[in-house]
C-alpha cells in the first residue's frame, strides 16, 4: 500500500507551501510595512503634504496593510514582482537573466563538493578515533569557522596574483571552451566548496557513525563481512535519508555563501543582484530576490524530505 | 534522554571527590591539581581554544587602551606598509597602524557578536520554553512561525532588514539576533519538550505547580548545559555573519571598523600581499576556530562522561 507514503508526501508539500506563505508575510512586513512611508522617503523632507498624499495614492499606500499584502501576493504568485526602482526594468526580467548564472555556479559546486564530502565523511567514520579521523576533524572544524572572504582572498592571492594561473574576476563572456569554463569557475567554486565540504563531511560522518553503532552492523562484522562491504552494502543504504538531509542543509548554506563569493569575483548571479539592490534600497527587487532564494531553499529541504521517505522501505510499503 | 540525565548526575558525583581531596593538602598541590584537572578537562586543542577566546575577550575590553597609536591617527606616509618595528602588522590604505586598527575593531566584532548572541539565545530560549510548557496550539503556532523564519537564510534575512532600515550598530545587533533566534528556539524547544516528559515534571504538575514555576525551576536549569555549547556555535555564526556584512559594506560603517570592514577597506592591497588585508581576516579566523575548538573539546568531554563518546 503506497497510500501512507503518498499522504506523507502531500503533507510535506502542504507544509512547504504554508512556510512559503509565512515567509512572504515576514518579507512583506519587513520591507513593505515597517520602514515607514515610502512616499515621504522618495520625495524627501521638503515635499508638501499634498505631493506626499498624491504619491501615496499612486503607490497605493493609502490602502490598508492587508489589502496591500494580498495585492502584492497575487502579483508575486503570477510572477509579477513589480518594477525595479533603480532602472525601471521589470524585476522578473532582471531575476530571470541572473538566475541561470547562479544555478550553474550552485550546480557546479554541488557536483564537486558532494562526492568529496561523502568520501571524507565515510572515511573518517570508518576509521573513527584514528589519526586520519582526528586530522580530518580539526581540518573540517577550522574550515567551517573560516569566513568565505578569507578563503576567497587567499585563493586570489595565490592563484591570481602569485601564480597567475587564474583570472581574479569571473567574466562569463569568454566562456567558449572547456578550459575557459574551468578557468572562469575554478575560484568561485573552490571557495564555495571549502565551506560546504567541511560542513557536509561532518554531518555525513555523524550519520554513518550513528548506523555503525547499530546491532545489525555488529552482526555483519561477526558474519565476517569486510569493513568495505559492511559500509557500502549494509550501512550506506540506511544513511541515505540523513545524508540527503545533510547535503540539502549544506547546499542551502550556499545561499549565504554565494552572497560573498559573487561579490568578490564580480560574478553576475542572483546574490550580487540582491546585494546591489540592498545597497540602492531597491525594495521590489529585494523582495523578488528573497522570495526566489527562500523558494529554492524550501525546494531543497523538500527534496531531502522526499528522499528520506522514498529511501525508507518501511514508509514505502506499509 | 531519561537515562542521559541520570547518568549525568552520577558522573558529577564521581567527578567531585578528586577535586575536593587535594584541597585539604598544601596549596602548591592544590594548584597542580587544578592544572591537571584543567588539562584533563580539555584536550590540548581545547586549551588552545580557551586561551584564544579569553585573549580576544580581554582585547575587546582593553583594546583601545593597549593600542600603540590612538584613534585613527595617520602615523605613516607608507601605504600598505609591510611588517616593521614601528608598525608590527604594517599600515593600511591611509597609512594608519594596522595593529591599532585591529585592536580598536575587536570591540565591534567581539562585542557586537556577543551582545547579539546573548539576545538571540535569551529570546529563543524564552519562546522555546513557552512553546514546550504551554498547550498544543501555542506550540504549533510558534513552531510554524520559527520554521518559516529558519527557511530564510540568515545572510539573506540580514540583507532584507538592512535594505529596509539601513545599517547602524543597534540595527546590526538586532539583525544578527533576529537571524539566530529561530535556531535557539528550535534547540531549546526540543530540549524542553524532552524534559517535560520526565517524572519530576509530572510530579510537579501533580503537585499543582504553575506553568511559570515548572518552566523556571524544573525545566530551565536542566537545559543550561547543552544550551551553552550551542551558544558558542551561535556566536561563531554571528561573528561570520556580521563580518560578512561588513565585508559587503553593509555592516559597521566608517569611520568605525570591525574586522570585516578592515578587510574591505584594504582589499586594494591584496595584489601586493599587504598584511593590512590578511591580518583582520586572520583575526576573525583565529577567533572562530578558537571558539570551535573549545566547544568541540567540551562536547567530547561531555560525551565521555556520559559513558558514550564517538
Amino acid at each position: 500500500m503506497k497510500a501512507h507514503a503518498q499522504r506523507l508526501v502531500a503533507a510535506r508539500l502542504g507544509l512547504a507551501l504554508l512556510t512559503l506563505l509565512i515567509v512572504s508575510m515576514v518579507v512583506f512586513g519587513i520591507t513593505g510595512l515597517l520602514p515607514g512611508d515610502a512616499a515621504q522617503q522618495a520625495l524627501g523632507q521638503a515635499a508638501t503634504p499634498e505631493q506626499v498624499a498624491a504619491l501615496r495614492h499612486q503607490f497605493g499606500l493609502d490602502q490598508p496593510a492587508v489589502t496591500r499584502y494580498l495585492q502584492w501576493l497575487l502579483h508575486v504568485v503570477t510572477g509579477n514582482f513589480g518594477t525595479s526602482l533603480s532602472n525601471n526594468l521589470p524585476v522578473s526580467e532582471l531575476i530571470s537573466t541572473r538566475l541561470p548564472n547562479s544555478l550553474v555556479l550552485a550546480g557546479l559546486t554541488a557536483l564537486v563538493s558532494v562526492p568529496i564530502a561523502l568520501f571524507i565523511g565515510i572515511l573518517s567514520a570508518m576509521y573513527r578515533g584514528s589519526l586520519v579521523d582526528r586530522v580530518l576533524n580539526v581540518l573540517t572544524l577550522s574550515t567551517v569557522a573560516v569566513p568565505e572572504f578569507l578563503v576567497a582572498t587567499i585563493a586570489v592571492l595565490i592563484f591570481a596574483v602569485k601564480l597567475r594561473w587564474l583570472p581574479a574576476l569571473s567574466y562569463l563572456s569568454d566562456v567558449s571552451s572547456f578550459g575557459a569554463l574551468v578557468r572562469t569557475y575554478a575560484m568561485p567554486v573552490m571557495t564555495l566548496c571549502c565551506v560546504i565540504v567541511a560542513q557536509m563531511a561532518r554531518m555525513t560522518r555523524a550519520a554513518v557513525l550513528d548506523q555503525l553503532n547499530a546491532s545489525y552492523v555488529e552482526m555483519a562484522v561477526l558474519k565476517g563481512a569486510s569493513p568495505m562491504r559492511v559500509v557500502l552494502r549494509h550501512v550506506l543504504p540506511n544513511t541515505i535519508g540523513p545524508i540527503a538531509n545533510a547535503v540539502a542543509l549544506s547546499l542551502s548554506y550556499l545561499f549565504g555563501g554565494v552572497v560573498i563569493v559573487e561579490s568578490i569575483f564580480n560574478y553576475p548571479g542572483l546574490a550580487s543582484l540582491m546585494v546591489d539592490a540592498v545597497t540602492n534600497r531597491d525594495m521590489p527587487l529585494v523582495q523578488g530576490c528573497v522570495m526566489v532564494f527562500c523558494a529554492a531553499y524550501l525546494a531543497l529541504v523538500l527534496i531531502a524530505d522526499l528522499a528520506q521517505i522514498v529511501s525508507n522501505p518501511r514508509l514505502r510499503q506499509r | 534522554m531519561n537515562r542521559n540525565v541520570t547518568s549525568h548526575a552520577t558522573t558529577v558525583l564521581y567527578d567531585q571527590p578528586p577535586a575536593d581531596a587535594p584541597q585539604e593538602q598544601a596549596p602548591v598541590v592544590v594548584r597542580r591539581g587544578l592544572m591537571s584537572r584543567l588539562v584533563n578537562r580539555f584536550s590540548v586543542l581545547g586549551l588552545i581554544g580557551l586561551f584564544i577566546v579569553v585573549f580576544w575577550l580581554v582585547i575587546a575590553f582593553v583594546g583601545p587602551v593597549v593600542a600603540p597609536y590612538k584613534g585613527g591617527a595617520f602615523t605613516s606616509t607608507e601605504v600598505f606598509g609591510s611588517y616593521s618595528a614601528a608598525h608590527l602588522l604594517g599600515t593600511d590604505y591611509l597609512g594608519r597602524d594596522m595593529l591599532s586598527r585591529i585592536l580598536y575593531g575587536t570591540q565591534y566584532t567581539v562585542g557586537l557578536a556577543l551582545a547579539a548572541t546573548v539576545a538571540a539565545s535569551v529570546i529563543g530560549t524564552f519562546f522555546g520554553l513557552v512553546a514546550a510548557v504551554s498547550g498544543r496550539w501555542v506550540d504549533e503556532v510558534l513552531s510554524r512561525l520559527f520554521d518559516a523564519l529558519i527557511s530564510i537564510p540568515s545572510k539573506i534575512l540580514a540583507l532584507v532588514v538592512i535594505a529596509a532600515f539601513g545599517s547602524s550598530i543597534p540595527m546590526l545587533m538586532m539583525v544578527a539576533a533576529l537571524a539566530y533566534i529561530p535556531g535557539a528556539f528550535r534547540i531549546s524547544r526540543s530540549l524542553a519538550v524532552n524534559i517535560m516528559t520526565l517524572e519530576y515534571v509530572q510530579v510537579a504538575k501533580a503537585r499543582g505547580e504553575k506553568l511559570f514555576y515548572i518552566a523556571r525551576v524544573e525545566v530551565l536549569p536542566n537545559m543550561i548545559h547543552p544550551m551553552l555549547a550551542d551558544f558558542g556555535l551561535r556566536f561563531v555564526f554571528i561573528v561570520l555573519l556580521l563580518s560578512g556584512l561588513s565585508f559587503l559594506g553593509l555592516g559597521v560603517q566608517p569611520p568605525n571598523a570591525d574586522w570585516g570592514s578592515l578587510v574591505r577597506e584594504n582589499i586594494g592591497g591584496l595584489a601586493e600581499g599587504a598584511p593590512a588585508v590578511l591580518m583582520p581576516a586572520v583575526a576573525i579566523a583565529t577567533l572562530t576556530v578558537g571558539v570551535n575548538l573549545l566547544i568541540d573539546s567540551l562536547r567530547r568531554h561531555g560525551a565521555r562522561s556520559h559513558g558514550g563518546g564517538q
